[in-house]
């Protein structure tokens, strides 16, 4: 006897449970619990990480991220004027600029920035300058990108307002156009910010002192240090203390502001002369 | 008083909008064929026309949010054409109304109107807090003065960007099909504000679908289609007795909406 549609799909999803219970279940038999609390749940070794972890650790890599974010959006606001730009030399340059920095590994150009510039030049970089313009750069070939894209977003008639009330081109894009194309860059911007604290790690490749360790390097340490794997995870925990707030943050900001749209009967201007 | 003045005082005998031989395409597309007109002082100018006939890129050549291919645009007496023009100064002495309203989405209602006045005229604070109540009164929302435009209906955000305009002090107002974007009972409210503003005396050029109001307010009525000015003269006279047969036609279809197919 034929089953009806919903019969089945019925029966294929109560199929499909008790393979994933029964897979689970198998997981749970055969795991060797006892070594792999050894391997990550070494509590004496966690408590021995604490507080250097938080107190040293976690606030580098928060310094790191917080000073490459700041100095890639310094970079980025007039990298994003610049692809916007009316002179076209400007717009190659900056062009060319987020081509080639979008397109190399962060960890490249942390690696010439913090070893190569230093053997190069002759000069020596203090490791959060370092760190922090590394990052920069990075950040901001993306940020600028991004930022070009929420200027566009911005609708045309705001600009032609603040034209039409005599204020320069200069006085618009300040006071109109950038606060309203933050407005709408938040939620990616977001993104780019958990991004950048896990390229902090990359800091790793350029040595430190243990005062400058950030979390992945202090969790490697401990790792060699006490031969278990309790390290990497209480150094994974702490990634997502910064960044599962974030993401919330990204997704709620994204709530507020993709959900409510700018008004614009973008009207007859080209559309009454056409 | 402030550079307004400077730039408006050059004649006081020049017309306040005067465009002569006013040509202006978009690619291929001639939207203006030689357009004259001119609004005197104190007078209410309403353009009428079909949809596609150039009003609105003409209103839009008189602040030059629009760059004119050839002819010559003067308000009170400044070249816009000439290179030497500062434009944004003009501007500041030209208040714009639009149809989509374009209140600054990201300022508060008081904001709106104190912005163009810090930023241009360079008044304090105090004062253009001072004059942005004085206006909202006029418009009637003083009491939206700390709303977000968001919060706003479409008619009072429109009654809002009028006030940020007179907030300028403006000698001239430009009109962009208002109330082309409003539920069909706010109408009344923004048309109001206008018809107080022309017995006031202000110069004001209108584009228009409002025939009622092109009637009992303006002094003179231009009827555009296909980019010229195919007729003008008196309210009485073009909207009540057109001598153009596409005046006519025209007037027959905005007047009899629900015949116009038949």
């Amino acid at each position: 006897m034929a089953m009806s549609p919903r019969k089945r799909a019925r029966l294929i999803r109560a199929i499909q449970y008790a393979v994933l219970v029964a897979a689970i279940a198998l997981l749970v038999v055969l795991a060797d619990w006892d070594k792999i609390q050894q391997a990550f749940f070494q509590l004496d070794v966690a408590r021995a990480m604490f507080p250097d972890v938080i107190t040293v650790a976690l606030v580098n890599t928060l310094i790191y991220t917080g000073l490459g974010f700041v100095f890639g959006l310094a970079l980025a606001v007039p990298l994003a004027l610049m692809r916007l730009s009316s002179v076209a030399p400007y717009r190659w340059i900056a062009g060319a600029y987020v081509e080639f920095f979008r397109g190399l590994p962060a960890l490249l150009v942390i690696l010439s920035v913090g070893v190569g510039v230093p053997l190069a030049f002759g000069v020596i970089l203090d490791k959060y300058v370092s760190l922090m313009i590394a990052l920069g750069i990075v950040a901001s070939a993306y940020m600028a990108e991004t930022l070009r894209a929420g200027i566009q977003a911005v609708p045309k008639g705001q600009v032609e307002a603040a034209r039409s009330l005599g204020m320069s081109s200069a006085k618009t894009t300040v006071s109109v156009v950038i606060p309203q194309a933050f407005k709408i860059i938040l939620p990616p911007l977001t993104n780019e910010l958990i991004l950048l604290t896990k390229d902090s790690s990359l800091a790793l490749f350029l040595g430190a002192s243990i005062a400058e360790y950030e979390l992945t390097q202090f969790g490697r340490v401990a790792l060699n240090q006490y031969q278990s794997l309790t390290p990497v995870l209480v150094a994974g925990l702490c990634y997502l203390i910064i960044t599962i707030p974030l993401s919330y943050l990204s997704r709620y900001l994204e709530r507020r502001t993709g959900g409510r749209k700018i008004k614009t009967p973008e009207s007859t201007e080209l559309g009454a002369a056409a | 008083m402030t550079t307004t003045d400077a730039a408006t005082n050059t004649s006081d005998a020049a017309l306040a909008v005067e465009v002569r031989d006013l040509h202006k395409s978009f690619g291929r597309l001639e939207v203006l064929k030689g357009i004259d007109m001119q609004v005197d002082h104190g007078k209410v100018v309403c353009i009428i026309g079909p949809s596609g006939s150039g009003k609105s890129t003409l209103l839009r050549c008189v602040n030059l949010l629009e760059q004119p291919n050839s002819g010559s645009v003067k308000v009170n007496g400044i070249e816009l054409n000439d290179p030497d023009c500062d434009i944004d100064t003009v501007r500041a002495s030209i208040g714009m109304v639009f149809q989509s309203f374009n209140l600054f989405a990201h300022k508060t209602v008081l904001n709106n109107l104190t912005l163009a006045q810090r930023k241009v005229l360079k008044r304090s604070r105090a004062e253009a807090e001072r004059i942005a109540q004085e206006n909202l009164e006029r418009v009637g929302l003083a009491d939206k003065i700390n709303a977000m435009p968001s919060q706003l209906s479409g008619g009072q955000q429109q009654r809002v960007a009028i006030a940020r305009a007179l907030s300028m002090n403006p000698k001239v107002m430009l009109f962009d099909e208002p109330t082309s974007a409003l539920d069909p009972e706010l109408v009344g409210d923004v048309l109001g504000v206008m018809r107080s503003l022309a017995d006031e005396g202000m110069t004001m050029l209108v584009v228009t679908h409002e025939m009622q109001f092109a009637r009992e307010v303006a002094d003179e009525v231009l009827f555009m289609d296909g980019g010229v000015v195919v007729e003008q003269g008196p309210p009485n006279r073009v909207i009540g007795d057109p001598q153009q047969t596409r005046t006519r036609e025209f007037l027959h279809r905005v007047l009899n909406p629900v015949h116009a197919n038949e």
